[in-house]
């Protein structure tokens, strides 16, 4: 084995990121390794570059134990890493981003005739004669850049390749560029670790596969000896218990808003979408198949470039977040670190944020009302804090994520979208979160929960809808819920698709 | 063509029109007379404007020169005045301090984590603070050796090249081979680029960031040496703003605030730019010298929104699927 | 109020020791006694003398919380100082003097709001223009002379006494308070430390980052626009080249001597009053206590960076938090916590 990791454990305060994970990766082997958001995935790769110190565990390149302490000694040993946003600089040449440290130099300047011919050898051999190495790389496309990133992880490293979800913004076109010059380099006798949530460029390029989920190794398998139905049972999974629907198929109310045809180009196809007074919409999918982006375009973060929103009254803004906020909707972001909370303000303002915020400047709400709102949540939600003015940057992940709830209730909206509302949050509050949505729906609020745990989504939702490619492919209702269909959905190819791999 | 090269071409358009203006209303501004006062007058800004270039392009700014400048004469002065040493020693000591005095606050803004802005600005009240405690007035220097470096060559048609003309022309020269043609300069740049990259790619942040500020504490003392054979003498006030001004022209020179792109030569031009502003209202005569700073902020505004206009365009082309 | 108070404290302590420090030197420095029906005394003189970087740091700070800067306000304090001199002169009366004076501020403040909201360009950019360009627009207005006048209405906001107390304290006094109030009466304040700490969240939660960054913009310009007039009408003409000359820096020094970050988020307006004192006071007890004037600005370079130290996420995470925790101000987050 060129690359071989044992037991490799990390923790972070509060979590648990990798538990005796191992990992194994041959010469003239493409390696893919999957897993959802927080499953472990990113931490494995930033122990193996260097970026964090292990906790415990063996990684050994080439029979020999290592242990990089940077990114740098990482490429020195052999380990190259390629990134989803390209790691170099764009504001300068494509010459000397490839020769970047390296650069051939006499009597101490560097010589820019034989950098650019350094330069164009490194390129040699990946198809892009047509880039004139002395153009800046801001002035290629993505793709190219993603490649001359490869071309200068291999030149430095040379043993190891690790490509950190590096088609997430290609086209079909450029991907299979890409996939060229990856199979290319695997002949030469590579390792390569390849990373995407693209199921079917797993199939198309890897030789074997590794599943991680919540910081553990689940399995490893020859790709040709899976298939999607059982990857997806791997990635998503929890146990699978048969998860027991909430409730038969609401009666439901009546139809609350209707959206017709809404997309936006380069993220979500465009779909038609019912929504129904006190229903539970789930939206179940890989990441980045369109779950969240489905979310941005109806709360006008992205807002839709086609088709129209309605309801009784007529047609809706949902130009930004704020129109859609007047609309009476509601959106708690995935990520509540960098879009939900504001760390340094208290409970209280962050409680209150919203509410002010559609309120207006000059109609502050008064304290004592700001005051019994917070203690109001602070009770509804068990929100664990020593009081309301404690700052929200100081509580923990389950408790910020009920403030950023707490800030949307107040709210009263007619329409709350819910992006993962219980990652990365203990046991009981997840429990409880599962019981407020509940209680919501029953009060006659909309609810779209978007999640990766296939048992919330059954246990919550009144249908699912599953989004993949960017599409919403299809949608079960009552009886239809469960984990079996919803994986079928999720796997299930299309010929268009089977063109793309 | 790059699109990085384009406010540099804006630069030397605007350059040249701005002569050809010039030479039409009045056609003795085309002599070598003209041609060697700019140089000699703009000898000192142009110099701590190279330094201010290479800080700019790695997306710092260092607000401290116009001080050192000032402390670098009064400096050069004091010593000449009160001690024997013969100039040239007291240059290297100069020099010495000035680029001591950058480095240090290179390891400060690098150290503490925070903005160049407010680093330099402690750096700027220290140097003016100094230049104060040797002395509150102008102090003339007569040293025999400053009539040798009050040196010129007369031009064909009457003009003087100065020595100090000379020494603004070679530190641009030096200038442009130490940010495009060194691996210093390529880390200046990666720098400028983004400071999370640069790091992934190799480079030494810490040690970097210290060497771009040194140089530049270095030109500026080279500046204040200039600017004391100018005006033959060091004053505690003098050069108040020169930062702004120095910032100005390598904005106009093409140099794109924010740091990763930029030419060390467009500096130059954008030196030479306002010096043809300043030239053009003294030759006119009817025109008040505010008209100086009035098109000198028109000509940022001017260079920030083409900036600005050529980045978005830059990220729209490449978001959009081909 | 204690939670206030202890915002309050480093700054108020800074502040007295730096008073009992003069004092010690020159004992007559707190004698206030009155004299042809007016306040005299150097105490006096640091209330008044300090009014035009105290009126800077009211906007700066609003600006500084938005994690923006305006290096222009020095430039604009000229540009109104010269317009209300030049509409006195031209005989247009106090009120539309005064007027006019105001507008233009505003207008400085609009022209660099767009430039950052609207246009999306760094503040320090942004602002760096009218800094440049702002004087030479002074200067056209006076015509490069200095625009004298005598007018007793006007040059009472600059020399005048109200209940025997110099008139640029009261301005400044009661511009800190009116402010004040404007931000914490109204949602203004909370609205502003949201989009300053994370604006995509505050975004989210439907902030309108857009509108409020240009209002703190135009508040800042304002109060450029109060000064220039003060320094004005006390000098009874408008100086283009000199009004504010780096006042710009002394009004930043004093918004950080005030504890908000320069990463913007938390703010006050009343430490930053304090700080505005604080340098002021340092400033006259230097001249007072024979000292040579130069120290001052090798104090003011000491103070920047023992802020800085004090404020570094890099130096001192724990002491920044707990610092944080305790005055409930903006201590920058360490970055690495921030992504993790």
């Amino acid at each position: 084995m060129l690359l071989t990791v044992r037991d490799l454990t990390k923790t972070f305060p509060g979590t648990l990121a990798l538990d005796n994970v191992r990992l194994d990766l041959a010469a003239g082997e493409v390696h893919a390794l999957l897993g959802e958001n927080g499953a472990g995935k990113s931490t494995l790769i930033k122990c193996l570059t260097g970026v964090h110190a292990r906790d415990s565990g063996h990684i050994e390149l080439d029979g020999q134990p290592i242990s990089p302490t940077s990114t740098h000694d990482a490429q020195e040993l052999g380990i190259g890493t390629v990134y989803q946003e390209v790691n170099l600089l764009p504001n300068l040449t494509v010459a000397e981003n490839l020769t970047f440290g390296r650069q051939p130099t006499r009597l101490g300047l560097v010589s820019g005739r034989r950098m650019r011919a350094d330069a164009e050898e490194m390129l040699a051999g990946y198809g892009l004669d047509q880039v004139n190495v002395s153009r800046e790389l801001g002035s290629y496309s993505v793709a190219v850049q993603q490649i001359v990133a490869i071309a200068r992880a291999v030149a430095l490293s040379g043993k190891v390749l690790i490509l950190d979800e590096p088609t997430a913004s290609l086209d079909a076109r450029e991907t299979e560029t890409l996939f060229k010059v990856v199979r290319d380099l695997r002949e030469r006798g590579l390792g390569i670790i390849f990373i995407s949530h693209f199921l079917d460029q797993v199939f198309s390029l890897s030789d074997r596969l590794t599943v991680l989920r919540n910081g553990r190794h689940i399995v490893t398998e020859k790709t040709p000896e899976t298939n999607r139905v059982e990857l997806i049972h791997h990635m998503l999974g929890h146990e699978l218990v048969a998860a027991e629907h909430r409730h038969a198929a609401r009666k439901g109310g009546a139809n609350l808003l209707s959206f017709k045809g809404v997309g936006r180009r380069g993220k979500i196809e465009p779909f038609d979408l019912d929504v129904r007074a006190g229903e539970v919409i789930g939206l179940a999918g890989l990441l980045g198949s369109g779950r969240t982006e489905t979310a941005d375009v109806l709360f006008g973060r992205t807002p839709a470039d086609q088709g129209e929103a309605t309801d009784d009254a007529g047609k809706l803004n949902l130009s930004t977040p704020r129109t859609a906020i007047a609309e009476g909707f509601g959106y708690a972001p995935e990520d509540r670190k960098t879009d939900g909370i504001v760390a340094d303000l208290s409970v209280r303002e962050n409680i209150a944020l919203a509410f002010q915020a559609r309120r207006g400047w000059a109609n502050p709400i008064p304290q004592a009302e700001q005051k019994r709102l917070a203690e109001d949540y602070i009770r509804k939600l068990d929100i664990r804090t020593s009081s309301a003015e404690k700052a929200v940057g100081d509580l923990s992940g389950g408790n910020q994520q009920k403030v950023v709830l707490a800030r949307w209730l107040a709210m009263n909206p007619r329409f709350l979208i819910l992006d993962e509302p219980t990652r990365g949050i203990d046991v009981g509050a997840h429990a409880e979160i599962l019981k407020l949505i509940g209680e919501l729906t029953d009060q006659g609020m909309s609810i779209l929960l978007i999640s990766s745990e296939f048992d919330e989504l059954i246990a919550a939702s009144d249908r699912i809808i599953v989004v993949r490619d960017r599409h919403h492919v299809s949608q079960l209702v009552g009886e239809e819920i469960d984990t079996d269909r919803i994986i079928n959905a999720i796997a299930a190819r299309d010929d268009a698709e089977r063109a793309m791999s | 063509m790059n699109a990085r090269i384009l406010p540099l071409y804006a630069t030397i358009v605007i350059f040249l029109i701005a002569y050809l203006i010039c030479y039409i209303q009045f056609p003795a501004m085309l002599s070598t007379r003209v041609v060697g006062n700019l140089l000699t007058d703009n000898a000192y800004l142009g110099i701590v404007a190279v330094g201010m270039t290479v800080v700019i392009l790695s997306g710092g700014i260092d607000l401290s020169v116009g001080s050192v400048i000032a402390f670098s004469g009064v400096f050069v002065a004091v010593m000449l005045r009160d001690t024997d040493l013969h100039p040239l020693i007291v240059f290297a000591l100069l020099l010495g301090i000035t680029t001591g005095f950058g480095a240090a606050m290179g390891a400060l803004i690098h150290g503490l984590a925070m903005p160049a802005f407010i680093v330099t600005l402690a750096g700027m009240f220290l140097a003016r603070g100094a230049a104060y405690m040797l002395t509150i007035d102008s102090v003339p220097i007569d040293h025999a050796f400053y009539d040798v470096l009050d040196a010129y060559y007369r031009m064909p048609g009457g003009g003087r090249l100065t020595l100090i003309g000379v020494v603004m022309l070679v530190t641009v020269f030096a200038g442009m081979i130490i940010a495009h043609r060194t691996r210093f300069g390529t880390s200046v740049f990666a720098l400028g680029g983004g400071e999370h990259t640069a790091r992934l790619m190799g480079v030494s942040v810490g040690l970097t960031t210290v060497k771009i500020y040194a140089f530049s504490g270095f030109m500026a003392g080279l500046s204040g040496i200039v600017f004391s054979v100018y005006t033959g003498s060091g004053y505690p006030l003098a050069t108040v703003g020169t930062e702004l001004t120095a910032i100005a022209t390598v904005v106009i020179g093409g140099t794109i605030l924010t740091g990763g792109s930029g030419y060390v030569f467009g500096t130059l031009i954008g030196v030479l730019t306002m010096g043809l502003i300043q030239t053009y209202i003294v030759f006119d005569g009817s025109l008040s010298s505010w008209w100086t700073k009035i098109v000198i902020g028109l000509l940022l505004l001017l260079f920030i929104l083409l900036q600005k206009g050529l980045l978005t365009l830059g990220q729209r082309q490449r978001s959009s699927p081909t | 109020m204690t939670p206030r108070l202890r915002r309050l404290a480093p700054q108020l302590l800074t502040l007295i020791a730096v008073i009992a420090l003069v004092t010690a030197y020159f004992p007559s420095f707190l004698s206030v006694e009155l004299s042809d029906g007016r306040l005299v005394g150097s105490a006096i003189d640091v209330l008044k003398r300090g009014a035009p970087v105290a009126l800077l740091a009211v906007g700066m700070t609003l600006v500084i919380a938005t994690r923006g800067i305006d290096l222009s306000v020095g430039a604009v304090m000229a540009i109104c100082g010269a317009a209300s001199a030049w509409a006195i002169t031209s005989g247009y009366g106090l009120a539309p003097a005064l007027a006019i004076g105001l507008g233009a501020g505003v207008l400085c403040g609009l022209w660099n709001g767009l430039l950052v909201a609207v246009f999306g360009i760094q503040p320090i950019v942004a602002t760096l223009i009218l800094m440049v360009g702002g004087r030479g627009i002074a200067q056209m207005i006076t015509e490069g002379r200095i625009l004298t006048f005598s007018h007793e209405g006007f040059a009472f906001f600059g020399a005048g006494n109200v209940l025997a107390v110099p008139t640029p304290i009261v301005i400044w006094i009661c511009t800190g308070i009116a402010f004040g109030l404007l931000v914490r009466r109204t949602a203004l304040g909370l609205l502003i430390e949201s989009i300053g700490i994370n604006r995509p969240a505050s975004a989210l939660a439907g902030v309108n980052a857009r509108v409020l960054l240009i209002a703190v913009y135009v508040a800042s310009g304002l109060c450029a626009a109060i000064a220039g007039i003060i320094v004005t009408a006390d000098i009874r003409g408008a100086d283009a080249n000199n009004v504010g000359l780096w006042l710009e820096l002394d009004a930043i020094l004093a918004v950080v001597i005030g504890g908000t970050s320069l990463l913007g988020g938390r703010f006050s307006i009343a430490a930053s009053l304090l700080g505005a004192l604080i340098i002021q006071t340092i400033d006259t007890g230097i001249l007072l206590a024979g000292f040579p004037s130069e120290f001052n600005l090798v104090i003011k370079a000491g103070l920047v960076v023992v802020i800085l130290v004090l404020q570094s996420p890099k130096l001192s995470p724990q002491l920044s938090r707990r610092l944080k925790r305790a005055r409930g101000t903006g201590a920058p987050r360490d970055p690495k916590e921030a992504t993790e």
